[in-house]
C-alpha cells in the first residue's frame, strides 16, 4: 500500500527546498524584505487571500507570471496545440480569480488547487460533459483554516516536491506522463515512491477541522 | 460522518487525481469522496503529486498579451457558480447528473423487482442507479472490465462482506458475484463498468441488449 510504509519520512524531514526558478528579484513580503529565492507556497498563499478578500489585480498579475507560464506548458504536455493551451491557460487563471475564495490553503498547495483547475479545464474540453467533481467543503465566513495547519501543509509540499527531484529520472518521467494524462487507468499501478502518508494525515487533519467548524 | 469501512482503492483515487478515469468512473469517485473524508485525503494526497509535477515544469512563453485578455475576461463576469444543493441521499456530484435527489430519478424495471437508471453512458463506460428491494439479490453477473458499486442507501452484502453507504466495492474482471440487499431497506447503488456486464442466467442474457447493461 501507498501509504503505509511512509511513517519513516515523518522523522526524516528535508529541508524546504527553495523555488529552483524564480529569479532573485527583491519583493516585500509582510513588510519584510526578501530575495525571491526564498519565496515559496506561503507567498502565493497571501496572494491568493489579497485576491479573495480585496479583488487585488496587482496579486493576479503576479500568480500569472508564475504560474500561466507554466499551467501553458502543463496544456501542452497534455497534448494541447499552441493556441489551444493559451486559450485554456487563460480560462484556468481567469477561474483563479473567480474561485479564489474558495481556495483552502491547509489542504492544497497554490500549485496544487491550480493543477486541479488546470486538469479539470483539460478534461472538459476533451468531453461533452462537465467532469463531476467532489462537493464543495468552504470555511464559512466566521472561521478559517488554523495557521499552524497551513505552514504544516506548505513544509509537507516543499518535501513532496524534494522527493519528486530525488526520484529516479525513469519514475519521475513515468509519474509526470502519469500527469499529463498519458497512462490510462489499467496502467496507473500508484505506486509513486513518494511520501504520500504525511501530507494525506495534515488533509484529513484539515478536513476533521472543517467538519467541525461547519457543525 | 462516520468511518467508511470500503473505500476507493489507490489506484482509482490516483486516476481521478491524474484525469485518467471514463467519466462514469469520475461520477463514482467524485461521489465516493463527497462521503468519505479518508478517501478525500488520499485524493488530494495525489493531487499534490500534480501540483508539485506542475511546479517543476520548465515554462513557456505565453502570448505578449495573455494578461490583458485575461484580466478582460474577468472583468467580463464570473461563469455561472455551481448550484447549491440541499443535502439529501445524493452528494453534490451525484444530484448535478441526476438533476435533483432520489425523488428525481426516473426509474425502470429491469425484472425481479430491480429497478435502474442509465444516467451516462459512453464508449468507455457505463454509470447507472440501481434499486434492489430489501432482501432480494441483484442478477448475478460477471463482467469484463472493472466495475465499482457506491452504496447510497441501504446495504448489501455478497461474498466479501457488508456495504453500506458510503461504501464501495470494486470487482475486477470475471468476477462473479451475488449482492444480496439486506433486510428492513431498499438499496440504492450508483455502479460503474467500463465494459458491459454479463448475467449468466438465461433470460437476463436475453434482456441484456434492451437494458443496455
Amino acid at each position: 500500500m501507498l501509504f503505509a510504509n511512509d511513517h519513516a519520512e515523518e522523522t526524516v524531514a528535508a529541508p524546504i527546498p527553495a523555488a529552483k526558478t524564480v529569479s532573485p528579484v527583491r519583493l516585500k513580503l509582510r513588510g519584510k524584505t526578501v530575495t525571491a529565492h526564498e519565496t515559496t507556497d506561503a507567498h502565493w498563499v497571501t496572494r491568493m487571500s489579497a485576491i479573495a478578500q480585496d479583488q487585488d489585480r496587482k496579486a493576479f498579475a503576479e500568480l500569472f507570471r508564475h504560474f500561466a507560464p507554466r499551467v501553458k506548458a502543463f496544456l501542452m504536455k497534455s497534448g494541447a496545440d499552441e493556441s489551444l493551451a493559451e486559450e485554456c491557460m487563460q480560462d484556468v487563471m481567469a477561474t483563479l480569480w473567480h474561485k479564489a475564495h474558495m481556495y483552502d490553503p491547509s489542504r492544497a498547495s497554490v500549485a496544487t488547487w491550480i493543477f486541479t483547475i488546470a486538469r479539470n479545464r483539460k478534461i472538459d474540453l476533451l468531453r461533452r460533459y462537465a467532469r463531476p467533481e467532489p462537493e464543495d467543503l468552504p470555511w464559512g465566513p466566521e472561521q478559517a483554516p488554523d495557521q499552524a495547519d497551513v505552514i504544516a501543509l506548505q513544509q509537507d509540499t516543499g518535501r513532496l516536491a524534494t522527493a519528486l527531484a530525488k526520484l529516479p529520472e525513469k519514475q519521475r518521467e513515468l509519474i509526470q506522463h502519469a500527469y499529463f494524462g498519458d497512462l490510462s487507468h489499467s496502467e496507473i499501478a500508484a505506486e509513486t515512491g513518494l511520501p504520500l502518508g504525511t501530507i494525506k494525515s495534515r488533509i484529513r487533519l484539515a478536513l476533521e477541522r472543517l467538519r467541525h467548524s461547519m457543525n | 460522518m462516520t468511518d467508511i469501512q470500503h473505500q476507493a482503492p489507490d489506484d482509482l483515487l490516483m486516476g481521478y487525481a491524474t484525469g485518467a478515469l471514463p467519466q462514469a468512473f469520475d461520477l463514482v469517485i467524485a461521489t465516493h469522496v463527497s462521503l468519505c473524508d479518508d478517501a478525500r485525503a488520499r485524493l488530494e494526497a495525489f493531487e499534490a503529486v500534480g501540483g508539485a509535477v506542475l511546479e517543476d515544469l520548465d515554462q513557456v512563453d505565453v502570448a505578449e498579451d495573455s494578461l490583458e485578455q485575461t484580466l478582460a475576461k474577468i472583468t467580463g463576469g464570473a461563469p455561472a457558480e455551481r448550484p447549491i444543493v440541499m443535502p439529501g441521499t445524493f452528494p453534490t456530484p451525484l444530484q448535478s447528473v441526476v438533476g435533483g435527489d432520489e425523488e428525481a430519478v426516473r426509474w425502470r424495471y429491469v425484472g425481479r423487482g430491480v429497478k435502474q437508471c442509465v444516467l451516462h453512458s459512453d464508449e468507455n463506460g457505463t454509470a447507472r442507479l440501481l434499486k434492489i428491494p430489501a432482501g432480494r439479490s441483484m442478477p448475478e453477473h460477471s463482467h469484463n472490465g472493472t466495475e465499482m458499486t457506491l452504496v447510497l442507501k441501504g446495504a448489501f452484502r455478497d461474498e466479501d462482506g457488508v456495504f453500506a453507504r458510503g461504501d464501495i466495492e470494486v470487482a475486477d474482471p470475471n468476477v462473479s458475484h451475488t449482492p444480496i440487499a439486506e433486510p428492513g431497506e431498499d438499496c440504492i447503488c450508483l455502479v460503474a463498468t467500463d465494459a458491459r456486464l454479463k448475467f449468466q442466467g438465461l433470460l437476463p442474457r436475453i434482456a441484456q441488449p434492451f437494458l443496455g447493461i
